[in-house]
């Protein structure tokens, strides 16, 4: 009884959070992309993995594209929800990554730059 | 924009090939910390940073890689400008490959040309290749600075802010021989 309890709690606590997720600019999130061009594109890999087909696939799952194992192993799946934690900060959620890169502190460009995101990257 | 304007706008910045070759001197002293580093079993996440230095060694390959697609369709004073840069490249990529191996890692190495797959198809005049070296140059800058507070080592970290600095002045140098605005403050983040 105690375990529903929690996990009953918990996504009370996931649905406030995602129910609190700032609204995403994708105008503006084409902007905040010039950050992430020195190491990825939208359609070739390069020192980090291409973006195109980014929402929906599994982490480190790219053909060809040599991820460290943790990215490999971390079981994510790219979703608004799972690029925010991860834009916030890479090594915080993927300890291991290859990404040596701080993070995007501010919510409301992580809320644009996955706006850019969805849009720019549908195949 | 035609070549020899890009060529006028850049000489309007006083930033000559001799120019951009003094900022380069400092990239000499880039990783000035890392024979300490070796010799006193540095504290920190080693492999960590190793691996981030890895990627930037990559990236840097491909810098390199990127002036040499574009440089066919550049002449006179914007070719010497994108093979100072290109140089610079060279000597950012020497001294993370060193530093690799101080640290006891293994250095990655550069691709083929075909690997790096660049968008050889949109660069068809001097502007596409100033354009496509700009973005790339930004976005350096942009990945050395958020590897700033990545770094476990202190003096990586101070390694990568100088970096920052090597690939935000090619950035604006390109920006200015394309004829665009200079950046705001605080344009790099």
């Amino acid at each position: 009884m105690r375990s529903i309890a929690l996990a009953a709690a918990a996504t009370v606590l996931l649905a406030s959070a995602h129910a609190g997720a700032a609204e995403g600019d994708p105008v503006r999130g084409e902007k905040l992309y010039d950050r992430c061009v020195g190491c990825h594109s939208n359609d070739r890999d390069r020192t980090g993995p291409r973006h195109a087909g980014l929402i929906g696939r599994r982490a480190g799952s790219v053909a060809g594209f040599p991820y460290s194992d943790a990215m490999k192993r971390s079981g994510i799946v790219w979703d608004a929800a799972t690029l925010d934690r991860f834009l916030a900060n890479p090594r915080a959620l993927v300890p291991g990554t290859r990404m040596g890169f701080a993070g995007v502190p501010d919510p409301q460009d992580r809320a644009d730059l996955i706006a850019h995101l969805e849009r720019a990257t549908r195949q | 924009m035609s070549q020899a304007r890009m060529i006028v706008a850049s000489r309007r910045l006083f930033l000559s090939n001799g120019g951009t070759a003094l900022l380069s001197g400092a990239a000499g002293a880039l990783l000035a910390g890392s024979e300490a580093l070796a010799r006193s079993a540095p504290k920190g996440d080693v492999a960590g940073d190793v691996s981030i230095l890895n990627t930037a060694l990559g990236l840097e390959y491909e810098a390199i890689a990127a002036y040499s697609a574009g440089a066919p369709l550049l002449k006179d004073k914007v070719l010497k400008v994108a093979k100072t840069f290109q140089d610079h490249h060279k000597e950012h990529a020497e001294l993370l490959e060193k530093t690799v191996k101080k640290l006891g890692g293994t250095p990655v190495k550069g691709k083929s040309m075909a690997e790096y797959n660049f968008p050889v198809d949109k660069l068809k005049k001097a502007e596409d290749v100033l354009k496509f070296a700009a973005r790339l140059e930004r976005g350096a800058a942009s990945a050395y600075l958020g590897a700033v507070p990545v770094f476990t080592l202190p003096e990586l970290k101070t390694a990568a802010a100088r970096l920052v600095a090597d690939e935000s002045m090619h950035w604006v140098v390109l920006q200015n021989a394309l004829g665009e605005d200079l950046p705001d403050a605080l344009a790099i983040s």
